[in-house]
């Protein structure tokens, strides 16, 4: 399993591997937002805890096609299915090595881009730890997308379409802690049904993920 | 005693629906025809909403067979990932379509009857959020099917969605409603109360549910039937193109 963690961190992490691509995403759409609605910077505090949820969303579906698309092409996801470990380690390997390239990134540059969107000062600890809480859950969900979707050839528009709903509740309760947060209101609520949803599906979407795997490379 | 799992077998399903088949469409149209023209003319306008309130017997009913055909779809899938019976398989993927149709119709009589009523033909709602994410739940379902070549991988996937997708649908119900509070009105129809809504109403609004579970019943039998046929053709095309 270590073995596994350090080779898909590598590969990431390597020229290529396509890490940093899913921060200057989100770099982007941030950057891109004061544009669309105007310079008013009241009106960037107001929308700056959702704007930043949303990006961070996005970022992470950006590279979901990556988790298992090059394992699949040359063969690797193949010896991992027949190897000793099972495939619901693999799938939540993955889905580790994909947080740790994409989520935690994420979750240290949202504060920065907080300062450009006017952020309130209390919104900062609610959005970095709603962040932290909630990313892993899209990396979990968003495995069981990739391995719907590893057998298409351009599966990448469907993916999106098949993840997309299914991160409704998580950035439900993300944006909502981080709204609050900055509002100065009481988080706990929508704090504690965030990691809920989160340790809810790294216990029981890896089932899901492999079972998917096992029909996709019968 | 036959059991029910003999119409697993495509052709004792076959067999079976055409000799059902007619009597529920027969069934389906009078509800609707008796339930509607009922309905819409012989029924009295409301105090408050005037004639607007003759929506409720397209609204209320495909509402309810919007979210059915999903727990329809559920158990299918449950019995394809279970006992890997086709006829199961092919029913969920039958009924997707038309769940979607009505979730669709849902939203869309709802928008005309919400304009004159609330001044908006849309709000974010809890009850109107959860469907619009019902919407697209059916719309990933259906497109999963139609990109999968192999028919029982495709099953195989759709199934594990759906299961999945049934979890995450209801967990974004209860998030909307933390999310936001609603315009829409609370159950009106439940088993447990002595009166819902005023019997003048309620009675043509029970023929046109029943009319809708009919209608969604024929035409899931006849959708999957077309299935089982659209395989059994493409079976004896390759046949015949390998000799």
């Amino acid at each position: 399993m270590k073995a596994l963690l350090i080779r898909d961190l590598k590969l990431a992490f390597r020229s290529g591997g396509g890490f940093g691509l899913g921060l200057a995403f989100f770099l982007i759409v941030v950057i891109l937002v004061p544009f669309g609605v105007g310079p008013r910077s009241d009106l960037h505090a107001i929308i700056a805890p959702g704007v930043l949820w949303l990006g961070a969303l996005l970022a992470c579906l950006l590279s979901l096609d990556r988790i298992f698309a090059l394992d699949w092409e040359d063969g690797t996801l193949d010896l991992l299915a027949t190897s000793p470990l099972p495939l619901e380690s693999v799938a939540n390997v993955k889905a580790l090595a994909h947080w740790v390239t994409t989520g935690l990134p994420l979750v240290l540059v949202a504060p920065v881009l907080g300062l450009l969107l006017n952020l309130p000062p209390a919104g900062y600890l609610p959005l970095v730890i709603s962040l932290l809480i909630g990313t892993p859950a899209l990396s979990v969900i968003g495995t069981f997308g990739a391995a719907l979707t590893v057998g298409l050839k351009r599966g990448g528009l469907l993916l999106s379409l098949l993840v997309l709903p299914l991160y409704m509740p998580t950035l439900i309760f993300g944006a909502e802690v981080a709204r609050r947060g900055a509002d100065g209101l009481n988080t706990t609520t929508a704090m504690l049904m965030l990691g809920g949803i989160t340790c809810g599906a790294i216990a029981l979407l890896p089932f899901a993920s492999a079972a998917v795997l096992r029909a996709n490379l019968r | 005693m036959s059991s029910i799992w003999e119409y697993a077998n495509p052709k004792k399903f076959i067999a079976t629906t055409d000799k059902v088949l007619p009597w529920i469409t027969i069934l389906a149209v009078s509800a609707l025809v008796t339930g509607l023209i009922w309905g819409f003319w012989f029924t009295p306008e409301d105090v408050r909403q005037g004639a607007t309130v003759k929506i409720i017997y397209l609204h209320v009913p495909s509402a309810m067979m919007a979210i059915n055909a999903w727990v329809m779809m559920l158990i299918a899938s449950l019995i394809w990932i279970v006992r890997r019976h086709h006829v199961s398989a092919l029913a969920a993927r039958a009924a997707a379509p038309v769940g979607m149709a009505m979730t669709l119709i849902a939203l869309i009589t709802g928008a005309i009857w919400g304009q004159p009523m609330w001044g908006t033909w849309w709000v974010w709602d809890p009850r109107l959020t959860s469907f619009l994410i019902l919407f697209l739940f059916y719309l990933g379902y259906i497109a999963l099917w139609a990109a999968i070549e192999n028919d029982d991988t495709a099953a195989d996937l759709t199934s594990m969605l759906c299961l999945v997708g049934s979890v995450f649908a209801v967990l974004s119900r209860y998030a909307v409603n933390f999310w936001n509070q609603g315009l829409h009105q609370g159950a009106s129809l439940s088993l447990d109360k002595e009166e819902n809504v005023s019997n003048v109403f309620y009675l043509p609004l029970l023929v046109c549910l029943a009319g809708f579970v009919m209608l969604f019943l024929a035409l899931v039998l006849l959708r999957t039937r077309t299935e089982i046929r659209a395989r059994r053709l493409r079976v004896l095309l390759a046949r015949e193109r390998m000799q």
